[in-house]
């Protein structure tokens, strides 16, 4: 009789910590949505601005009396109207696209070669290479574009969107490269022993074996290059200067901005459509990017 | 199916050396297990007769080949590994089959072995999952299918059970006992389990320190151990050893344990033992060989009393665990016989199948 009034009854114990787990949880996730909240909407205003600016007319939006964060004379789709049809923006964009699609294709194919290689196939010197390759990654652009200008103008790529094929992949490729190199590297060893025992060759295992299982990094390496490639401005801004031969990026900024006449409308609709094209390919490719694929390929 | 051969076989990792100079037979159709502790050159020595592995020197044969410069896929072989190593992003059956589309097999071939495979290992109805919808036995059927359907002139497998729980580790082992009956192909099967071992193979090579202990058949390895390594290692719980010094008692000879404990060495190993009179020795003694009385009270010398330390029942048997001289020994007894913990037994010690060691060489006398 006296134990039970000197010490707490065993349930009475488990219900407080139970009660204080819950409590801890509840606490935790308040803190976490506030954060949350916080950082959407930090994150979700500029592309918020961004519309709204685009659907005004120029009367409305040099209006200064007007609050600048909703329309307030009405929707108009004028600002993409004289975009796509009275500025070079689709040249820009198809300028942008070839360049990117042939970025990403020469990125991906290098980088996928050269990861396998370095990754998997141990050889002497492998791991201090592939160090290196993540090293040129780190010099920025704005420091190579002087050298990398007399070697664009000495092939004669100066003023062309090629030139551009050629010199973006500096950027690319080491960290895609990089990148591939932790995923091949993350794929259990006994992989690529059964397919040498079952008979495939290098090639075969890479084509066969390799891709297929890292396509989650793969996926991950190409929307970098995508990336990359779409929104790069310093190097167009260096080498390129005729509209024909422009991309969007520096496009779209040196025409829409004469001297000190901002024309906002039109930036803000072409930033708009600009920006289409990654949010397209991140939501497609995004399922693929987080599906495991290697769950089921050894115990874990 | 071809005899495999190691002549020699050295293999080093830069200074160290992980395989020493072993010689190996096993004849057409076998199944032999490498055993050993961790570390001992059993999984290296497989990966050589896989193929992964370079040799450093020496000369491995395959069906009268030496394979040493050839790639696995030219060695006719086929593993299972511990960890099942199945393509993920394929269906079982695609899994089984990748190995002979390489090898460029027609269609209805592949289909003809793959499914006689999967009956033999009673997954028809898995061969259209991946990998990822499967259990750890089934993944493990599935690798065994993808070795099978090859038809190989050897099997190799590298800890293939120890990713499986324990349940599920004795029906594997009974399984491919069943599949080596079936298609009786050679095989090389490494473990660190000493019961498997015993178990599955023909003939059980045990390794130590990157050297071959001994070969020998499971009864042999069991009975007639030739190192104090072989004795210990095989056996489960394992052989208890204790120091002793070998008297003459009269015409007989008898083995001093402590002050009360003197155990007569039966009179057909007199002759062998006699060269070592006097000397000290390890007696080794299997814990199933120390037992209650079971002579009907006919006293002979063999039986001794002890204060039990520890009392584990097992169900069938119990250990007994008791010291002597500071050194632990372990007993399986009867369990209406067995005391309780702190209480004094009467056991009985079946030197019949004593074994006693030469403590500087490791070696059975």
């Amino acid at each position: 009789m006296s134990t039970g009034t000197m010490t707490m009854p065993a349930t009475q114990r488990v219900g407080r910590r139970t009660r204080s787990l819950r409590r801890d949880r509840r606490w935790a996730l308040i803190t976490s949505y506030v954060f949350l909240v916080i950082f959407a909407i930090f994150f979700l205003v500029p592309p918020y601005y961004m519309i709204v600016t685009a659907l005004k007319s120029d009367a409305e939006v040099a209006h200064m009396a007007t609050n600048p964060w909703i329309i307030a004379n009405g929707v108009t789709l004028d600002q993409f109207k004289i975009l796509l049809t009275q500025t070079d923006f689709l040249i820009f964009f198809k300028n942008t696209a070839i360049v990117t699609i042939c970025v990403v294709a020469i990125t991906m194919v290098v980088s996928v070669l050269a990861a396998f290689s370095l990754g998997r196939m141990r050889f002497w010197g492998s791991s201090i290479l592939a160090t290196g390759i993540f090293l040129t990654y780190l010099v920025p652009d704005t420091l190579l574009f002087i050298p990398l200008f007399q070697i664009v103008k000495a092939i004669g790529l100066l003023n062309s969107y090629w030139g551009m094929v050629l010199v973006y992949p500096t950027l690319t490729v080491p960290f895609c490269t990089w990148i591939m190199i932790g995923y091949f590297q993350s794929i259990p060893k006994e992989l690529d022993e059964a397919a040498l025992i079952d008979g495939a060759g290098h090639m075969q295992m890479l084509l066969k074996i390799f891709i297929p299982v890292a396509l989650p990094g793969i996926i991950a390496a190409t929307i970098f290059a995508f990336t990359v490639s779409w929104a790069a401005f310093v190097y167009p801004m260096a080498f390129l200067y005729s509209a024909d031969q422009q991309v969007l990026t520096v496009g779209t900024v040196t025409s829409l901005i004469r001297a000190d006449v901002y024309k906002w409308g039109m930036l803000m609709a072409g930033a708009l459509l600009a920006a289409a094209p990654p949010l397209v390919i991140y939501a497609f490719l995004m399922d693929y990017y987080i599906a495991g694929l290697t769950a089921g390929a050894t115990k874990g | 199916m071809a005899e495999v051969a190691l002549h020699q076989v050295v293999k080093k990792f830069g200074d160290v050396e992980a395989v020493r100079a072993i010689d190996l037979d096993i004849p057409d159709n076998e199944f032999v297990v490498l055993v050993g502790p961790s570390g001992c050159g059993k999984s290296t020595t497989l990966r050589m007769i896989a193929g992964l592995e370079e040799v450093t020197s020496g000369n491995i044969s395959i069906g009268g080949e030496v394979v040493n410069d050839l790639p696995p896929k030219d060695r006719d072989i086929a593993m299972v590994f511990q960890n099942y190593a199945l393509y993920p992003h394929m269906t079982a059956y695609e899994n089984m089959s990748f190995g002979l589309k390489l090898r460029k097999f027609s269609k209805d071939e592949i289909r003809q072995r793959v499914e006689h495979a999967a009956r033999i290992l009673d997954i028809t109805e898995l061969l259209d999952r991946r990998p990822k919808a499967l259990s750890g036995g089934q993944r493990q059927r599935v690798a065994m299918g993808r070795a099978i359907v090859r038809n190989p002139k050897v099997f190799l497998f590298d800890e293939p059970l120890s990713n499986l729980d324990a349940k599920l580790r004795v029906q594997m082992r009974t399984e491919i006992k069943r599949v080596h009956q079936k298609v009786k192909t050679t095989t090389v099967y490494v473990t660190h389990d000493q019961v498997e071992a015993m178990t599955l193979a023909d003939r059980v090579v045990v390794m130590n320190q990157g050297r071959i202990e001994q070969i020998g058949t499971p009864h042999d390895l069991y009975h007639n151990p030739r190192t104090r390594f072989v004795a210990g290692f095989i056996g489960s719980p394992a052989m208890n050893f204790i120091p002793c010094r070998l008297e003459q008692a009269g015409s007989a000879l008898r083995t001093r344990v402590s002050d009360t404990i003197a155990l007569p060495v039966p009179a057909d190993r007199e002759a062998r033992y006699r060269s070592v009179i006097g000397k000290e020795l390890i007696l080794g003694l299997r814990p199933e060989h120390i037992t209650e009385p079971r002579h009907n009270g006919r006293a002979d010398g063999r039986d001794f009393e002890v204060t039990l330390d520890v009392v584990e029942p097992m169900g069938m048997e119990t250990m007994v665990f008791f010291t002597i001289n500071e050194t632990e020994f372990c007993s399986r007894v009867e369990p209406s016989a067995a005391g309780d913990a702190g209480a004094k037994m009467r056991l009985h010690a079946n030197v019949d199948h004593m074994h006693l060691i030469d403590p500087a060489s490791g070696a059975v006398i």
